[in-house]
């Protein structure tokens, strides 16, 4: 009976499965049509378990495999000890910056965070985008303590640990931002005289 | 460029006579919106089209860009397409390539010189995919599903859209995938459905007025890739065809508005 089933099944979806590459064969297409240049590496284009299951599920995985991915990604963040709070004006100017990480970037410069691509932040700069939620006020309602704080710099770390398959990128995990630069974001997003939070 | 400049400085003086400055600037205005620079990459790449070259001394004016040899007035707004001598899908900058070495008899490395231009040194693809793409403003967007390569294709190009990779984890829906988004002040068109597909897909290739240069849709999608922070794609490779394929089709049904003017 079970067999019958699936019988049909492969009949039902035999055109559509024929046309249809497997994840696995458009990675090798991906692995084979593209190169490295500059500083990006030809193998980025090789998925890790998150990107693969994001993919796979459409950006909406079962709650468990979300929970087991979220607690893995939780894992690679290091938590430096101390205050997390920066400098929120080097905060602003790295929110600023879109630069760094591409194949026409030069090594060795520093990069951006290019928070402004998709978030609003503080009032006064009106070229931002509306790919993330808006981040206007976001230290006023949230307060400065070390929870915030904490949850902050983890969110900049690694954005897959709280949400497994959210669009940010995982900008520590991924070598975009020092953590320094990390803490200055945290100020900029926290701190009472940031242009964020008046 | 130049002829144009000229001919738009010409007329400032004739404004400076007519003592009616607003009238004339408006008018000055719409000629400029008017004169879009995308028609002088054209004509150049007409002049292009037509001139005997490589070891065979032919012009490309036999070329098969899917309707027939030689026949250009519409031909891609049905391009990607699959073609029975290459048995391959092609794009319309991978079948130019085909015809400069198929027909013109040059090697691949002469016919790929260079792809993309810069002011100070053109490209001959641009020139060429200006007037390919200009013979077919009007035409309805007509992109074929039929051959079992095509729905290969096709359905390739709808996996790769929705692939995340890189250092960032994009994929392209990661910023053309979700309606009435902007990064900074630029709009997104959701690439996927067939609106946004057909307002952006019409209006490329492009001439960008902050490059000064018409940039095709291979151009188009390197970029992406590279503010994606991916690697970079081979020219005219499949996973550029089958892209491209996968949202020319969905913009089907739509008439083809190029060469565009992006800022």
């Amino acid at each position: 009976m079970k067999l019958a089933r699936l019988l049909a099944c492969a009949v039902l979806f035999a055109p559509l499965a024929l046309a249809e590459p497997s994840q696995r064969e458009v990675q090798d297409i991906y692995l084979r049509d593209f190169h490295t240049k500059g500083i990006v590496k030809k193998d980025a284009v090789a998925q890790d378990a998150v990107q693969r299951i994001c993919t796979m599920t459409n950006d909406r995985p079962s709650a468990q495999v979300a929970k087991r991915l979220e607690a893995d990604q939780m894992k690679t963040i290091a938590f430096p000890s101390g205050n997390l709070m920066g400098d929120w004006k080097r905060g602003e100017d790295i929110a600023q910056s879109g630069r760094g990480m591409t194949f026409s970037d030069a090594p060795n410069v520093p990069n951006g965070g290019s928070c402004y691509n998709c978030h609003q932040m503080a009032a006064h700069e009106v070229s931002y985008g509306t790919l993330g939620p808006s981040l206007l006020g976001f230290g006023a309602k949230r307060g400065a303590g070390e929870d915030a704080q904490r949850y902050v710099y983890g969110k900049i770390y690694n954005a897959k640990a709280y949400n497994a398959c959210s669009q940010m990128p995982r900008l520590g995990f991924s070598g975009t931002l020092t953590e320094q630069q990390i803490r200055d974001l945290v100020a900029y997003l926290l701190d009472p005289a940031s242009p964020v939070n008046r | 460029m130049i002829r144009f400049a000229i001919l738009a400085a010409s007329l400032l003086p004739l404004s400076l006579a007519a003592q009616d400055t607003k009238k004339e600037i408006e008018r000055y205005q719409q000629m400029i919106g008017e004169g879009s620079p995308a028609e002088l990459w054209e004509m150049e790449g007409e002049a292009l089209w037509k001139k005997p070259q490589g070891p065979k001394n032919v012009s490309l004016e036999k070329c098969d860009l899917g309707l027939g040899a030689g026949k250009v007035a519409g031909a891609y707004a049905q391009l990607p397409r699959w073609f029975k001598d290459t048995d391959k899908v092609q794009d319309l900058e991978s079948r130019l390539l085909t015809c400069m070495t198929a027909l013109q008899g040059r090697s691949l490395k002469d016919a790929t010189a260079r792809l993309f231009g810069s002011t100070d040194r053109p490209s001959e693809m641009e020139y060429l995919v200006a007037y390919v793409v200009g013979q077919s403003r009007g035409h309805k967007m007509a992109v074929p599903v039929r051959h079992p390569k095509e729905k290969i294709s096709y359905e390739l190009g709808k996996k790769i859209f929705f692939y995340r990779a890189g250092n960032w984890d994009f994929s392209c829906a990661s910023c053309h995938g979700e309606a009435d988004k902007r990064i900074r002040m630029q709009d997104l068109p959701v690439l996927s459905a067939p609106a946004g597909a057909q307002k952006a897909y019409t209006s490329w290739p492009a001439y960008r007025v902050s490059t000064s240069q018409l940039k095709t849709m291979q151009w188009r999608l390197n970029d992406c890739y590279r503010q994606m922070r991916f690697p970079e794609p081979d020219f005219a490779s499949e996973v550029t065809i089958a892209l491209t394929h996968y949202i020319a089709v969905t913009a089907n049904g739509a008439p083809y508005r190029g060469p565009g003017t992006k800022r």
